[in-house]
């Protein structure tokens, strides 16, 4: 090849020399050369698609943000005004903004325990009948559309959880998020919250799972033979071992719950008012205010809505890079 | 240490699917017993047999006068309850736990409070030469310095048994050496048994004091 290839140690008094970057030339076969197009077009499709949405939604909801700017992220206020006069609109997405957020917050906090114990349950405790059983229920749960979810919640969670928050209220009304000056509960960020949880349980559950079952044995074994109970060892090397993997199907879950309208819209009044009061009976999120609004608006609205669209899609990718990052993080650890 | 001197006997056979390899021997406390043998013999069986983490196919493990494993009934100890620790033939460090936490493991999981713990895997861990690595974690280590942490790892539990399984067989020719040194010395002043399974006669020649040879 005629290339200089001499690498050696400078202390020796020869010199070394790093050999040119080659060109390699990939001899691949047809076969190949097709499957490798292809997956490339496959690879691409779902970029070029992201970044279509992404696009459509900015090029229609441009206008508004060049209208209200910052204002639009951070404004509580959604009045439409005069709907031949745009400029006595005023539109604000910060309280549904705060809204998602705080109901998605709320599903991950009451659906982690419960998704690692089941994961933990299936895969370790159980006997493999029991354990088809139980994944073939988690499964079905997964696959209920969102609508069954909301009806569900309503004429059942709500009532249950109506009177659950009075309790609460009653004994923790001095922390101020469980505080309800006005006495209305129900269709709060806390039921919206719950339901949700129990949305993405099952998504969790099932990452967690796979996750876990993938956790050396080995190292269990010398958990237990170096006097360390079931759960020590499980303590010790799968949560650990599964840790990115949680963290990744938390993510999926927190997607979903960002971005979930129709259990939300059934479950939580839509008040447009920055509310941290969980138990109280106000609050919305990007996703249910979009489905509100969008049968009746007028064409300015409409951008609006396209901006609201816009910023969750923003706040979800956000959310999904976050969780990429800490996965990787996490798996250089352990 | 109450009930010395101990002794455990296995008497019956062990193995998984179409291996089935019969034993009947006793160990007993201040013995290095050696079973020593080909791959494929059935040597680490019998420590994962003792050690609990594969059941008896037939006979019976007794330890100090107690039933571990009786294939003919639903005795079965556990084996974080067998007072025995053992050191892996692939060592089985926890990757994301440092130096001392692994030392400190077992310890712990037994229910040795935290200060306690890490005073004891302290002095474990200069014991065998290892007293400035309490911070590393096992992937920074050499192949005889992991070894060191795994035999330091079961010696702090001061086990009624010892079992270790070709404990000299993933390191280097020089850690071989000096591991051959340590051993015996660690071993001496060890008031318990020794199951010690290797394939390598030298190993038995520096540290055994009996042996059983697997065809």
């Amino acid at each position: 090849m005629g290339l200089p290839f001499t690498v050696s140690c400078e202390h020796y008094g020869v010199q070394t020399t790093v050999p040119e970057k080659r060109s390699i030339e990939n001899n691949l076969t047809r076969v190949d050369k097709v499957f490798q197009n292809l997956v490339t077009l496959g690879a691409f499709f779902s970029m070029v698609v992201l970044a279509a949405i992404g696009g459509f939604l900015l090029y229609r909801g441009f206008e508004i943000f060049k209208d209200f700017g910052f204002s639009f992220i951070t404004g509580s206020k959604w009045d439409i005004g005069n709907p031949e006069d745009t400029s006595t609109a005023i539109l604000g997405i910060g309280a549904m903004l705060v809204g998602s957020i705080i109901t998605a917050i709320i599903a991950v906090l009451l659906s982690v325990p419960f998704a690692v114990a089941t994961a933990l349950l299936i895969e370790f405790y159980v006997p493999g009948w029991i354990k088809t059983i139980l994944v073939s229920i988690l499964d079905l749960v997964a696959a209920l559309p969102s609508v069954v979810f909301g009806i569900w919640g309503y004429a059942v969670l709500l009532p249950l959880v109506e009177d659950w928050s009075v309790t609460i209220e009653h004994y923790l009304g001095w922390i101020p998020i469980f505080n309800v000056p006005s006495g209305i509960f129900g269709r709060s960020p806390f039921l919206a919250g719950l339901l949700l949880s129990l949305m993405i349980v099952p998504i969790i559950t099932s990452v967690a799972r796979e996750v876990y079952s993938q956790a050396p044995r080995d190292l269990i074994d010398a958990a237990s033979a170096l006097g360390g109970t079931r759960w020590g060892a499980l303590r010790a090397v799968v949560l650990p071992f599964g840790r990115s993997g949680l963290v990744g199907g938390t993510m999926l879950g927190l997607g979903r719950a960002l971005g979930e309208t129709v259990a939300v819209y059934l479950t939580l009044n839509l008040v447009f008012e920055i509310n941290f009061k969980i138990l109280a009976s106000a609050g919305g999120n990007v996703a249910s205010l979009i489905a509100t609004k969008f049968g009746e608006a007028t064409e300015y609205e409409l951008k609006a809505l396209m901006a609201s669209g816009l910023v969750l899609f923003l706040v979800t990718l956000l959310v999904n890079f976050g969780a990429t990052m800490i996965v990787n993080k996490s798996r250089k650890i352990v | 240490m109450d009930g010395w001197p101990m002794s455990i006997s296995l008497n019956g056979s062990v193995g998984r699917g179409e291996f089935e390899r019969s034993f009947n021997f006793t160990v007993a406390d201040g013995e290095v017993l050696a079973i020593t043998g080909p791959n494929g013999s059935g040597k680490s069986t019998v420590i994962h047999t003792i050690a609990g983490l594969i059941q008896l196919r037939s006979g019976s493990l007794e330890s100090d006068g107690a039933m571990w494993d009786a294939s003919d009934s639903k005795v079965w100890v556990a084996p974080e309850n067998r007072t025995c620790a053992v050191v892996f033939q692939d060592l089985r460090l926890f990757p994301h736990m440092n130096v001392i936490s692994n030392v400190a493991y077992g310890l712990r999981a037994r229910g040795v409070n935290k200060d306690e713990a890490i005073e004891r895997s302290k002095k474990m861990l200069t014991r065998v030469g290892l007293s400035s690595f309490d911070k590393r974690l096992p992937n920074d280590l050499s192949g005889g310095e992991r070894q060191r942490v795994a035999l330091a790892r079961a010696l702090v539990l001061e086990p009624r048994l010892l079992l270790l399984d070709e404990p000299l067989s993933a390191v280097d020719s020089a850690s071989r050496a000096a591991l051959r040194e340590l051993l015996p010395e660690v071993l001496g002043s060890f008031a318990g048994a020794t199951i010690l399974v290797t394939h390598d006669l030298g190993d038995v020649e520096a540290m055994a004091t009996a042996n059983i040879s697997l065809n």
